[in-house]
């Protein structure tokens, strides 16, 4: 498709604009003028409409087709949470408004969207308190092991060894490195589970903490978490818990009672926000009471009248780590999905989430791989190890869906498992489209045995074809640039 | 079971299948002898209808006829229709990180029009696909200089804004870069600013127009900095960028923004858009998604993710940054804002921004005890009142104006100073009557 810099005509105008009613004038500085427009699109309104229509259409979505992206939590998320954080009450409202005197009286409705999820965060994960500014879950990381840090410099320990077991998500260990930390890597035993015999070695006066994934990357609920965290918390570390794969504990295991002491959650994975794309999401943290002094500022405090109030006095905050209180858009749909599923509904997501995933690895674990033989959580993480041997690879696997109709898989991660096919099925996916998807998979198993040639060669039915990654990083092309004048 | 398509007799079937019988054994399976919860505050589900009612009642408890002249780098300015309607195309929102390029070619394609979009407007070669938002993205190019210079050490402007010059504190509190931040001023003084940059600095940090809504020429300290092998980062305001000299023309090395008013609704804080583009040169440096056109295996022209080496997931520890996503759907609305307002269109509306920021002032400063300083501005500038500003502000809310933002709150020194800024949504009557009020407000507080 052309770009909508090669659909331009000079002159042509998009939309109408506000009128000029005032006289014309400025107070820009005649030195410091830009000579020409930058080169923008010039395009009708019409145009500009097919244009992106049709890229749309290039792209598979949830709305589109079963999206079984492991790690990645993949469900439809209700329409009428994106109305609501449409309505002008929200989405017109400034937010240094409450930081103006008598501006709070005007953003108590925001305030109290804050403050209610933060209520039923707490509840939900077993928390002291949240903090809602992290703008995405690796943020949400950043901020937590921030807190960790701020916690262990209070007390006057120097601590700077972050310990990540090498089953947990891929962003723990920037994270970590970006609050200051050495990350060091703890293996995981032949049962999937984290090795609490290394743990036990690696722990040391040095260690602030471990980052755990729970359920881990492999998407298996580590039966030992309750040991983990005491050996931890006996060494004087904390243990922060990355809450991406939360969707498979909804409403079943606080990660608080368990002996976490800081973790994030993904809005936009587990709380009704699209993914977009790419974003925007959201990451609010959840810190037991040792750690409450160090959440970031503002935060949002109930007056006894019932009034909110957002407070900025904190004297051992780590400070500011977003410009006001967090993706405020992402966070009113938390809250509405949270009323409306209520304590019940949140249960019945994980049972469907937990149940689908097991459905999926009881079928095709007689066509691939199972690196560990125990019963699943949300995702199940298979292998092309079979496959190989006629030169299929998870990739090759993943491309042969596209033509089925089907978004592939997250492939070759985990890195402990080689060849890697991680499917999260989640729970908003019926039965018969589990089957379909069954079906595809077990094909593409049978076809990797009779025809490779023919699985490598997928996809056909794509808009492109598989695409030259080698070329896009060697000779770079990251911008159209205007024609020379 | 709202959302949950399951039935009762599929449970059923499946457990067979799975070889249990019942949910709760499988729990057990998994879980061992962990308990169920019990919750405190969860409240039972609720329907849409009642949900909608609740949630439209507290978006009612928020103003929204409130006559708002608050910027301070977060602006209100006019969306078109078509912006929301293109970039709320479900197959779009619903979709993810294209990882996938053959089925994602609709986003992959939509970010790189993004990044071109922001090469021309600010005049620079490459850009990622987008940040957090722009105090973040500033954070992030901060980082950059540093690995590029192998430096630890940044000279901030005192004219950056506080929210910016706090994050970037925050964020810090753990690296071994020290901030050096230089007394806020109106107008930098370029000579004493640049006996700052010493050769163990990595770099010096503006914002154009600054926080007090001043443009300033910043050529003579991107020279002095570049004397000095010291890079030089701005944080802009893309709308102002329409009439500007572009930032890339100017001289600078990383160029980062709030791309919030380029169709982003102001949403209490966010979700917002951070840009960050630079120089080919330091491309492998740069934090962030890219996105890469290239070629399929049949010749035919596609896009994909590219440079992911430098990336978290690939890297892990020695990666350039920690950020994963991107601000995905906020490119996409910027993209397309750009798009349907257009090349003439964004120069249109800067003037029309420009032109009643002049008038805005002209009205205001003909109140008895108000005075102004003599600088350039965009739509942003700063009144001097007889009086503290900050209970002003709050006598005009109650008359129905968010009159700009008093500077006292961040500026001890400036507490009878207000900062007014003017979108192309303020009509001529909204300003005479914003003046008509001040002056009202003024005559009650003498």
């Amino acid at each position: 498709m052309q770009l909508i810099y090669e659909k331009s005509f000079p002159g042509r105008r998009g939309t109408s604009l506000p009128e000029l009613d005032v006289p014309a004038g400025n107070a820009l500085p005649p030195t410091l003028l830009r000579q020409k427009p930058a080169e923008l699109p010039e395009v009708s309104e019409l145009d500009g409409v097919r244009h992106f229509v049709n890229l749309s259409r290039r792209n598979v979505s949830v709305d589109t087709c079963f999206y079984p992206l492991g790690s990645c939590t993949m469900k439809y998320n209700p329409k009428f949470h994106d109305r609501i954080a449409d309505l002008p009450g929200f989405a017109d409202l400034h937010p240094l408004l409450p930081q103006l005197r008598h501006g709070g009286a005007l953003t108590q409705g925001a305030l109290a969207v804050l403050y209610e999820t933060e209520t039923l965060l707490c509840d939900l994960l077993g928390f002291a308190a949240f903090t809602m500014q992290p703008l995405a879950g690796a943020h949400g990381e950043l901020t937590g092991v921030m807190m960790m840090a701020a916690y262990h410099k209070d007390r006057g320990e120097k601590r700077s060894v972050m310990l990540i077991p090498d089953s947990a998500h891929g962003t723990n260990p920037a994270s970590a490195a970006l609050a200051g930390f050495e990350a060091r890597t703890i293996g995981t035993d032949a049962n999937g589970n984290t090795d609490v015999e290394a743990l036990r070695r690696a722990l040391s006066k040095d260690v602030a903490g471990i980052m755990l994934t729970c359920p881990s990357t492999l998407g298996l609920f580590d039966p030992n978490i309750r040991e983990i965290c005491r050996c931890v918390h006996e060494a004087g570390g904390l243990v922060y818990g990355d809450g991406a794969n939360f969707n498979a504990l909804l409403g079943r295991v606080r990660p608080g009672d368990l002996g976490v002491d800081v973790a994030h959650v993904n809005l936009h994975k587990t709380f009704a926000t699209p993914h977009g794309g790419g974003g925007p999401g959201a990451g609010p943290v959840g810190v037991c009471e040792k750690l409450v002094p160090y959440l970031p500022t503002s935060r949002v405090m109930k007056r006894a009248d019932g009034s909110y109030v957002l407070e900025y006095q904190f004297p051992k905050t780590i400070g500011y780590i977003a410009p006001f209180y967090g993706n405020f858009g992402v966070i009113v749909k938390a809250y509405a999905y949270m009323l409306t599923l209520g304590r019940d509904g949140l249960r019945r997501v994980s049972d469907a989430a937990v149940l689908n995933a097991n459905y999926l690895r009881a079928h095709l674990r007689q066509a691939y791989h199972e690196p560990f033989d125990r019963p699943c959580m949300h995702e199940c993480v298979l292998s092309a190890k079979h496959q190989i041997k006629q030169g299929v690879h998870a990739l090759d696997i993943a491309k042969a869906l596209l033509d089925a109709g089907f978004h592939p898989p997250t492939i070759y991660f985990p890195l402990v498992v080689p060849e890697a096919i991680m499917i999260e099925p989640t729970e908003t996916e019926s039965k018969q489209t589990l089957d379909a998807f069954i079906q595809a998979m077990l094909d593409i198993a049978r076809l990797a045995e009779t025809d490779p040639a023919r699985v490598k060669a997928a996809p056909r039915t794509t808009p492109v074809a598989r695409l030259d990654e080698t070329r896009a990083a060697r000779s770079l092309d990251l911008a159209s640039r205007p024609a020379a004048p | 079971m709202p959302y949950v398509a399951m039935t009762e007799s599929e449970k059923q079937q499946m457990l067979a299948q799975v070889g249990v019988g019942s949910l709760d054994e499988l729990w057990r399976q998994i879980l061992g002898a962990e308990t169920l919860p019990s919750f405190e505050r969860l409240p039972c589900g609720s329907s849409e209808l009642k949900v909608t009612r609740h949630l439209a009642g507290l978006a009612h408890r928020n103003a929204t006829d409130l006559m708002c002249f608050v910027g301070s780098g977060f602006y209100d300015h006019f969306i078109p229709a078509v912006v929301g309607e293109v970039a709320g195309r479900t197959e779009f929102s619903t979709s993810y990180t294209p990882y996938q390029p053959e089925v994602s070619q609709g986003t992959l394609q939509a970010i790189y029009e993004y990044q071109s979009a922001i090469c021309r407007l600010t005049d620079m070669e490459v850009a990622n696909a987008s940040m957090y938002d722009g105090g973040t993205a500033f954070f992030e190019a901060m980082m950059m200089a540093v690995r590029i210079t192998g430096r630890r050490r940044a000279v901030v402007l005192g004219s950056v804004s506080p929210i910016y010059r706090t994050m970037l504190q925050c964020y810090c509190s753990n690296l071994d870069v020290e901030l050096v931040m230089t007394p806020p001023a109106l107008q930098a003084d370029v000579r004493s600013i640049a006996d700052l940059l010493t050769p163990d600095t990595a770099c010096v940090m503006v914002q154009y127009p600054n926080v007090f809504g001043v443009v300033e020429d910043w050529r003579p300290l991107i020279e002095a900095a570049r004397e000095r092998q010291v890079l030089s980062v701005c944080s802009a305001y893309p709308m102002a960028l329409a009439r500007l000299m572009p930032p890339g023309q100017m001289g600078f090395d990383v160029v980062t923004g709030e791309g919030q008013s380029l169709g982003l609704p102001l949403s209490f804080g966010g979700p917002y858009l951070g840009f960050l583009a630079t120089w080919m040169k330091y491309v492998r440096k740069m934090p962030g998604r890219i996105c890469g056109r290239t070629v399929d295996q049949n010749g035919k022209p596609g896009f994909v993710l590219t440079l992911q080496a430098r990336e978290q997931h690939i890297r892990r520890e020695k990666a350039m940054s920690n950020i994963c996503t991107n601000e995905g759907l906020c490119a996409l609305r910027a993209l397309a804002y750009l798009t349907f307002v257009g090349k003439q269109g964004l120069v249109d509306v800067a003037d029309v921004c420009a032109a009643k920021a002049v008038f805005a002032r002209e009205q205001l400063l003909r109140i008895e005890g108000v005075r102004g300083y003599d600088v350039p501005f965009f739509n942003e500038f700063v009144i001097r009142l007889p009086v503290e500003a900050g209970e002003v502000v709050g006598r005009m809310i109650e008359r129905g104006f968010a009159a700009g933002f008093p500077l006292g709150r961040y500026f001890a020194d400036r507490r009878n100073e207000l900062l007014v800024a003017v979108t192309e949504k303020r009509t001529r009557e909204d300003i005479r009557g914003l003046a008509a009020a001040l002056e009202a407000v003024l005559n009650e507080c003498r």
